[in-house]
């Protein structure tokens, strides 16, 4: 029997509810994430309607040459302009990666709340199907699906198979959120509302787990974006699309090091960690935002 | 015994600061069961950390000083930085709820010898314990067990074995009983007044219940928005309580075999003026023993 | 008469253990109850932590169903063998208020949704009929709408929250509200707010009341009948005035003596030094 007592008076020094505002999300590693963030997706927007030609057309330009203003990065082996290919690169590993993140995201939250919040033999087979999920190994079954079907796959396949192997994990988290909530008295203060399944799932228990969500869908976009890359650096992936790692590949392939066309080769690399830097200081930066937002109240 | 001068303590909270104990002077004596009650919030159990010395962020010495009339183990004055060293040896501390002080998953034995500066010899400090827990009413077996295997009473009677193994000086309950039923209430206040009277020592309970106050205290300290309200007797403040506040809170609570209107008139009184019973820091004499705060006409909001 | 409320044979057993050794608990064991009158009454179940009384009211709520037996109240099967009643009908039957006021609406959700929540899917009501159900409600424990709208928990007290819990749990006027505590988390010295709006409701509005507490006084100020139970038994029950007056059984006494009065000292206490 817990019969702690609490505070009568309204605690008067809590700041009032801002709504409106987001300013109390804003700590400097959320603030610097989202400027990097926003760097890469205005570029991959914005710029490519000033790309002169198809980056990926090769034999383009001439091959090998140095950075210059013609060509900001100068140009690869196969007569492509780095810089522009890059830009298509980026937006192209973003693009997946946003979509497999909301795919994930949304297949997550919907198998784990519900199985968290309904129970029963429910749970009990879904939570089978997501275990079984989870312990997939990923990489070796992408590598022998690459190995396979071997540069016949579309781009958009890879991303197809790292959202079946994605979403487990978090359907998993989020269902033992679902656990805690469920007991929680609030949940029997709706139910004698009147509200059914659904309405306590979403309108009860769903504000709960979108902090966690949040963080979640910047982690998955983070480890699509490196899977595919990883991918893509073998060879597996279908690597005449420009993708960071796709570049890295054809960089390799063409011995980038030894010819010395350094730039080739490194600006894909930078790119990738000041992204997943973009990525996880956000990703952070929100966590602890969302922490201190809790520990005030 | 202890002094509190002019104690300030406050909270800071982003760029919010609120006055949790407001300017409480004060003179503790020895050798008795000082009461504390209020409401939550008043700033008792701020109070109460403050004179414990566990005093961390957010919270903050704001102004004022604490005496202790104790002299350290190398014998400079006791003061609220070297109070830490003190802790289990002159000064200890009954917490609310015991499974928050207990390591789930050690035995209470270790416990007792995890302390620093005890009897190199853990043996002969278990066997002191064995003996000093059968006093208070345990059996030996206690001391192997794990925590979760004790009910709440025993758990709470093993913590004031742990508080009061040392012989402190000064002890401080808050809240002990609080979690506790009341049939297990009653034996453990009924043992904390032995242990008290056993060793003569000062204890300093806190509770939100007027009952246990009247019970078990000497001497009784009200508290209402971080200041000191009404200080006396026990026997004198229930009798003839001087404040407004302290009657509201006697009254309030009906008795069985009390059929009157009491309790409800008292609460209605109370629930609606928040600012009616704020007070200055100064105690007055008004009866031998028996003091009580000037009533503060002008003061704005706090925070 | 109408039976308020009658408890037979109520049983409800828990196990405790892994699958290989568990033992059994008996939280309800054998509760037999039975409350009748022709008007509406306030009835206490007091004990310990561990006596029951908990789960006696999670069973009555439905959130939990009994091993065996039946409860009856106002003369309908509510749970246990031989119950056919829907949930929409229960829920205009029977509503809770629950202990912890600070945890008993969402953080995320201003606190008049559940009382428009309330009025619109359990009482039937449309968006205007709803309005005014959840302003009256509001109005009968002292709060005023205008101050209660789109306002959100952390904005009010322990005490508003609660009176605000009794509200919701008025507006599709149930014949009994099943209170679990609803005291024990408000500041002493505010709690006979809370208590006198019960007895208010009871007077005037003809609500029951099942009171579950461990205080015995407020048990004693309000109630009609009294239940005294320990480790899941009844061990006494009758009307309030005589159990706690005059009582019979061993526990109740001991209960009754262990209660910090201001009225004779335990123990001789000397003045200070």
């Amino acid at each position: 029997m817990s019969t702690t007592i609490v505070s009568e008076t309204a605690a008067p020094a809590t700041p009032k509810r801002r709504r409106d505002s987001f300013l109390w999300l804003l700590n400097g590693r959320l603030a610097l994430g989202l400027v990097i963030l926003a760097v890469f997706v205005l570029a991959s927007l914005i710029l490519p309607f000033f790309c002169p030609v198809d980056p990926s057309q090769q034999a383009t330009y001439l091959k090998n040459m140095p950075i210059s203003w013609d060509h900001l990065l100068g140009t690869n082996a196969i007569g492509q302009d780095i810089f522009w290919f890059l830009i298509i690169a980026i937006r192209n590993s973003l693009t997946l990666g946003v979509l497999v993140g909301v795919g994930v995201t949304i297949i997550a939250t919907a198998v784990g709340l519900s199985a968290g919040y309904i129970g029963g033999n429910f749970e009990r087979v879904v939570m089978l199907v997501v275990d079984s999920f989870i312990t997939i190994p990923l990489l070796p079954i992408l590598i022998i699906l690459g190995a396979v079907i071997r540069g016949n796959s579309s781009f958009l396949t890879v991303g197809f198979i790292i959202l079946i192997f994605g979403w487990a994990w978090g359907a998993r988290t989020i269902r033992s959120m679902a656990l805690t909530l469920r007991e929680r008295e609030f949940i029997n203060m709706a139910r004698f509302s009147g509200a059914g399944t659904i309405h306590v799932l979403v309108r009860e228990i769903f504000p709960y787990v979108s902090a966690y969500m949040l963080v979640a869908f910047i982690n998955t976009v983070l480890f699509a974006i490196n899977t595919e890359a990883t991918l893509a650096v073998i060879g597996l992936s279908k690597v005449e699309v420009p993708t960071l790692g796709s570049i890295i590949f054809w960089a390799l392939n063409y011995n980038a090091l030894f010819t010395g066309n350094y730039v080739w080769i490194i600006a894909p690399i930078v790119a990738t960690v000041l992204l997943f830097l973009g990525l996880f200081l956000t990703s952070t930066g929100f966590n602890s935002a969302f922490a201190s937002k809790r520990g005030v109240q | 015994m202890i002094s509190l001068n002019d104690l300030r303590i406050s909270y800071r909270i982003g760029s919010w600061v609120i006055p949790a104990v407001d300017g409480v002077t004060l003179t503790i004596p020895d050798g008795c069961i000082v009461g504390i009650a209020g409401e939550s919030g008043c700033g008792k159990s701020t109070l109460m950390k403050a004179i414990y010395g566990d005093i961390r962020s957010p919270m903050y010495l704001a102004g004022g000083s604490i005496d202790y009339g104790l002299k350290s183990s190398d014998g400079r004055p006791v003061t609220t930085d070297t109070i830490r060293r003190e802790w289990f040896k002159s000064i200890s501390y009954i917490p609310q709820s015991s499974m928050n002080s207990l390591n789930p998953v050690k035995r209470i034995s270790t416990q007792f010898t995890d302390f620093p500066g005890t009897d190199s010899n853990k043996k002969r400090v278990l066997e002191k314990a064995r003996g000093y827990i059968g006093k208070l009413g345990l059996p030996p077996e206690a001391l192997d067990s794990y925590p979760h295997q004790l009910s709440g009473g025993m758990r709470q009677r093993i913590m004031i074995a742990l508080a009061t193994f040392f012989q402190p000086e000064l002890i401080i309950a808050d809240e002990p009983t609080t979690a506790l039923d009341v049939v297990v209430q009653k034996e453990i206040l009924m043992l904390l007044m032995e242990v008290q009277e056993m060793m003569g020592n000062t204890i300093l309970v806190v509770s939100h219940d007027m009952g246990v106050h009247y019970q078990v205290t000497h001497k009784m300290l009200i508290m209402y928005a971080g200041r000191v309200v009404e200080y006396g007797d026990t026997e004198s403040v229930f009798a003839d309580p001087q404040h407004a506040y302290t009657k509201m809170l006697i009254d309030s609570l009906p008795a069985i075999g009390d059929d009157s209107m009491r309790g409800v008139l008292a609460s209605m009184a109370g629930a609606g003026g928040d600012r009616a019973y704020r007070v200055e820091p100064d105690l007055i004499e008004v009866k031998p023993g028996h003091f009580v705060a000037r009533p503060s006409l002008s003061e704005g909001v706090a925070v | 008469m109408t039976v308020i409320l009658r408890t037979e044979g109520l049983n409800k057993v828990y196990r405790q253990g892994g699958f290989v050794r568990s033992r059994q608990v008996k939280a309800l064991n054998d509760v037999n109850i039975s409350v009748e009158s022709d008007r509406p009454v306030v009835i206490a179940v007091v004990g310990e932590s561990g006596s029951g009384k908990t789960t006696l009211a999670k069973t009555l709520l439905r959130l939990e169903t009994p091993t065996s037996g039946q409860a009856i109240v106002y003369d309908t099967v509510v749970t246990g063998k031989g119950s056919t009643l829907s949930r929409h009908d229960f829920l205009g039957l029977v509503q809770p208020i629950f202990q912890n006021p600070f945890e008993a609406f969402s953080r995320y959700r201003p606190v008049d949704a559940y009382l428009h929540e309330t009025a619109r899917r359990v009482a039937g009501m449309d968006e205007a009929q709803a309005e005014v159900a959840v302003a009256e409600a509001l109005r009968n424990v002292g709060l005023d709408h205008a101050e209660v709208r789109g306002k959100y928990t952390n904005q009010f007290s322990g005490g508003e929250l609660q009176r605000i819990s009794v509200a919701r749990a008025l507006i599709p006027q149930p014949k009994l509200i099943v209170a679990d505590e609803p005291v024990s988390m408000i500041d002493a010295s505010r709690r006979m707010v809370i208590i006198n709006l019960f007895k208010r409701l009871r007077d005037e509005a003809g609500r029951s009341f099942l009171y579950i507490t461990h205080d015995l006084a407020t048990a004693y100020y309000i109630s009609d009948f009294v239940a005294v139970m320990n480790k899941g038994v009844v061990v006494e029950f009758g009307p309030a005035r005589q159990v706690m007056g005059d009582p019979q059984h061993a526990y109740t006494k001991l209960l009754l003596s262990s209660i910090p009065t201001t009225k004779a000292r335990w123990r001789p206490r000397k003045a200070a030094a």
